[in-house]
C-alpha cells in the first residue's frame, strides 16, 4: 500500500471535470484508490464521492493506493493533481 | 418574516428578481417531499429481483435525463446544458451503483431505501460545505436520487400540471426548470436560491419570469391561490386585488411592448443618433453570467469582480486556479475586452478572525489591502497577465485614494511581468491599467491620476456613500444616500473632464450606469463607457441610440445647474419620458 498527500489547487467543486478526470485516471489501474479527508474515506473511482470531496478547496487530501500497480496509479493520479487537472 | 406584507387577503412577498417579466395565474405548488423511501426488509430470495428493479430504474433515469438534455440543447445555449452533466455522470458511477447493490444483498433492505440512504450521505457532506456552489451541487445529487427512487417506485414523471400555472417550490433544479418549461409555465417562485443559482440562470435563458429567495412562499400560498409574479422588482403577490393586477398588467404591457422593440437592438451598435460611439459593457461576477451578457449584446466586460474566489475557503487561491477562471472569461469575451478589478475586499476577509475595525468603510480595503499583501497581489497579477496573452485584458484598481498607490501598483505590475518573463510565460506587456474612482480624494485628484493610467472608471455606489458621508444600509440616514445629488453629479463631471484632459477614457461601472434615468445626462457629460448588469443592457442601448449627443449635453448642463436631487430627478424623468415615451420607468 502507498500513501501520498496532495492539495486541491483548482476551483474544484465548481464543475465536474476535475472529479471526472480523477475517476477516469484511477479507473485505468487495478489498484484500489481511496481518498481520505478528515474522518471521511471515499472511493476515488466514484464520481459522486470525488465531487463531494472537492467541496473544500485549498484543503489537503491523503491518497491511498493498494494493488499490484499501485506505484503507477499513484504517479498518474498525483501528477494529475499537480497539473491542476489539465484545466488550462 | 420582514419580507412579507399582509393587506386583507392580499399577501406581498419580497424576494430576489432572478429573471425579468410579469406572470399572473393560478399557483401550482411543486413539492419534492412526495418522494418517500421507507425502509422495508426483503427476503434473501428477493435480492436479485430487487437489484433488477434498481437497474431498470437507473436505465430509465438515464433515458429521462438524455431527453431533457436533448430538449435543452435545442432551446438553450449549449453552455447551459453542462449544468446537467453532473447528474448524468452520477448515474454512470459504477462504484456508487455497486455499493448500493452490495448493500441491498447484505442488509436485505429494499432498493429505494438503500438508494436514499447511500446518496443522502453525499448530499449531507455537500450541504455542510461553506460554499454556495457545493450547495447547488447538493441539489443535483438530490435530483438524481429522487429520480432513481421515483423510477424504482414506477411513478410517472411529475406533472399533474394542466393548463397554465406559476410554479411555487422550495427549490428548483436545472432539470425541473427545463421539464416545466415544456408545459405552459408562466413563472417560477422559490423559497431558496439567488440570482446565480442554476435555475435562475436557466429561467433567464428560457425567458420565464422568476423570483427566488422568497424564504416562505411555499408556506404562504394555498392550492388554487392566484399569484402575481413581478420578475423586474422581485415581488410575488398572493391573491392580488383588482387594483394590484391592473397596475401589474399595465407594467407588463409597457415592458412587453418595450422589449419587443428591444429585441432587434441587441446586434446594433451603441451609438447616439448623431453617431457618437459609446462602449456598452457588462458587470459580471460568475462565469455563468458571461454567456447571458453576450446574448444581451454586451461589447465586453467592464467590471469583472474577482473577490468571490476568496470566500468560503481556507487559504488563498493559487495562481493556476485564478488563471483558469480568468482565461475562461477572456476566451468567452474575446475579441472584446475584459476589465478585471483586482480583489476588492475589506481587511476582515484577509486578516485572522480577531481583526476588527471600528469603521471598515474607512478602513483597510481594496488596493490598501493588496499593497500590504504583496504575495496575494502578485499571485493575482500574474494570473491576470497570463490570461491577457493574445487577448484584450485590462486591470482596474479599487479604492484608490492617492497617486502614490497607483505608482506602487504599477511597480507591482512590473514585478509580476518580470517574474513571468523569467519563467518564459507569454503575456500582454502593454496591458492597460486603470483606476476605479470611488473616493472623493480620487475624484479631486482625477487629473493627476489620469496621467498615470490608461483609463478611469467611476464607481458611483461608493463615491455617493463617501461624498454624502452616508452608509446606505443605515436606515436612519438612507434617504441621504442620493446618487443624483448635485454634489455627486459635479464630482462625476469633474472626473470625466479631468480624464479627457489627459486623453484617458472614462467609464462608469456603478449602479448609476444602469439607471435609465441617468443615461442621457451621462452621455451628455461625455462618458465613454457604461458597464451595467446584463439584464438592463438593451434598455440602456435603446436610450443611447435615441438621443443626440448635442441634446444630451444640454440636458447635462441643465441638470448640473440644479441644486437638489429631487429637482434633478424630476427633470431627468421628464426628459426621458419625452425622448422615449414607451420606456417603462420603474419609479
Amino acid at each position: 500500500m502507498l500513501t501520498r498527500t496532495v492539495t486541491i489547487q483548482n476551483r474544484a467543486g465548481l464543475h465536474t471535470r476535475p472529479a471526472a478526470a480523477i475517476v477516469k485516471t484511477a479507473a485505468r489501474f487495478q489498484a484500489e484508490f481511496t481518498i481520505i479527508k478528515d474522518e471521511f474515506e471515499i472511493n476515488g473511482k466514484s464520481i459522486i464521492g470525488v465531487m463531494t470531496l472537492a467541496a473544500e478547496r485549498g484543503s489537503t487530501l491523503e491518497l491511498r493506493f493498494d494493488g499490484p500497480d499501485e506505484e503507477q496509479a499513484a504517479t498518474a493520479v498525483v501528477e494529475l493533481f499537480e497539473r491542476g487537472f489539465d484545466e488550462e | 418574516m420582514d419580507n412579507v406584507q399582509i393587506h386583507g387577503r392580499e399577501i406581498t412577498i419580497k424576494g430576489i428578481a432572478a429573471a425579468p417579466g410579469i406572470a399572473v395565474g393560478p399557483s401550482y405548488t411543486y413539492s419534492k417531499q412526495i418522494i418517500r423511501a421507507e425502509m422495508k426488509p426483503i427476503e434473501a430470495a428477493e435480492v436479485s429481483s430487487e437489484i433488477e428493479r434498481l437497474r431498470g430504474a437507473v436505465a430509465r433515469s438515464q433515458k429521462e435525463l438524455e431527453k431533457i438534455v436533448a430538449f435543452a440543447q435545442e432551446k438553450l445555449d449549449p453552455d447551459d446544458t453542462k449544468i446537467l452533466e453532473a447528474q448524468i455522470m452520477i448515474l454512470d458511477d459504477a462504484i456508487l451503483m455497486g455499493t448500493i447493490e452490495k448493500r441491498i444483498a447484505a442488509e436485505l433492505r429494499n432498493a429505494e431505501f438503500v438508494v436514499f440512504d447511500e446518496i443522502s450521505k453525499y448530499k449531507r457532506l455537500m450541504l455542510s460545505a461553506p460554499d454556495e456552489y457545493m450547495h447547488e451541487r447538493a441539489h443535483d445529487v438530490d435530483d438524481v436520487m429522487n429520480r432513481i427512487i421515483r423510477n424504482i417506485q414506477d411513478q410517472k414523471l411529475v406533472s399533474k400540471l394542466e393548463g397554465e400555472a406559476v410554479i411555487v417550490s422550495e427549490t428548483l433544479t436545472p432539470a425541473d426548470t427545463i421539464i416545466f418549461s415544456r408545459n405552459k409555465i408562466l413563472g417560477y417562485a422559490t423559497d431558496t436560491g439567488g440570482v446565480t443559482s442554476h435555475a435562475a440562470i436557466l429561467s433567464r435563458s428560457l425567458k420565464i419570469p422568476a423570483v427566488v429567495g422568497l424564504r416562505n412562499v411555499t408556506r404562504l400560498v394555498h392550492p388554487g391561490d392566484t399569484l402575481a409574479l413581478d420578475g423586474y422588482s422581485g415581488v410575488v403577490t398572493i391573491n392580488p386585488t383588482e387594483e394590484t393586477l391592473q397596475t401589474l398588467q399595465r407594467k407588463a404591457k409597457r415592458f412587453r411592448e418595450f422589449e419587443e422593440r428591444l429585441a432587434d437592438i441587441v446586434g446594433l451598435a451603441a451609438e447616439t443618433a448623431d453617431h457618437r460611439h459609446i462602449e456598452l459593457s457588462a458587470n459580471v461576477e460568475f462565469d455563468e453570467e458571461l454567456s447571458f451578457a453576450r446574448q444581451q449584446g454586451a461589447a465586453g466586460v467592464g467590471l469583472f469582480r474577482t473577490e468571490g474566489q476568496l470566500f468560503g475557503r481556507t487559504g488563498y487561491p493559487t495562481e493556476e486556479e485564478l488563471y483558469a477562471t480568468y482565461r475562461s472569461a477572456t476566451d468567452v469575451i474575446f475579441p472584446n475586452t475584459v476589465i478585471f478589478r483586482v480583489f476588492d475586499v475589506g481587511g476582515d476577509k484577509i486578516a485572522p478572525g480577531s481583526f476588527h475595525e471600528n469603521n471598515p468603510f474607512l478602513g483597510w480595503r481594496g488596493i490598501r489591502v493588496l499593497l500590504d499583501r504583496p504575495d496575494l497581489f502578485q499571485t493575482q497579477l500574474r494570473a491576470i497577465l497570463r490570461a491577457s496573452d493574445r487577448k484584450t485584458v485590462r486591470i482596474m484598481l479599487p479604492m484608490v485614494s492617492t497617486v502614490q498607490e497607483i505608482r506602487l501598483a504599477r511597480e507591482a505590475l512590473r514585478t509580476a511581468m518580470a517574474e513571468l518573463a523569467r519563467r518564459g510565460v507569454p503575456h500582454d506587456s502593454g496591458i492597460a491599467l486603470g483606476v476605479m474612482v470611488e473616493t472623493p480624494a480620487a475624484a479631486l485628484m482625477a487629473e493627476e491620476m489620469a496621467s498615470e493610467v490608461d483609463f478611469l472608471s467611476i464607481g458611483t455606489n461608493d463615491l455617493t456613500q463617501y461624498i454624502m458621508a452616508v452608509d446606505r444600509d443605515n436606515l436612519a440616514v438612507a434617504p441621504l444616500y442620493q446618487q443624483f445629488n448635485p454634489a455627486v453629479l459635479r464630482a462625476i463631471k469633474m472626473i470625466i473632464d479631468a480624464g479627457h484632459r489627459k486623453a484617458c477614457w472614462v467609464g462608469m461601472c456603478g449602479e448609476m450606469a444602469g439607471d435609465p434615468l441617468a443615461t442621457v445626462m451621462l452621455v451628455g457629460l461625455g462618458l465613454d463607457e457604461f458597464s451595467v448588469i446584463p439584464s438592463v443592457l438593451p434598455e440602456i442601448k435603446k436610450i443611447i441610440r435615441t438621443v443626440k449627443f448635442k441634446e444630451a449635453k444640454r440636458v447635462a448642463d441643465r441638470a448640473l445647474g440644479m441644486s437638489s436631487e429631487a429637482e434633478i430627478r424630476e427633470y431627468l424623468s421628464s426628459v426621458i419620458k419625452n425622448q422615449i415615451p414607451e420606456l417603462p420607468l420603474d419609479m
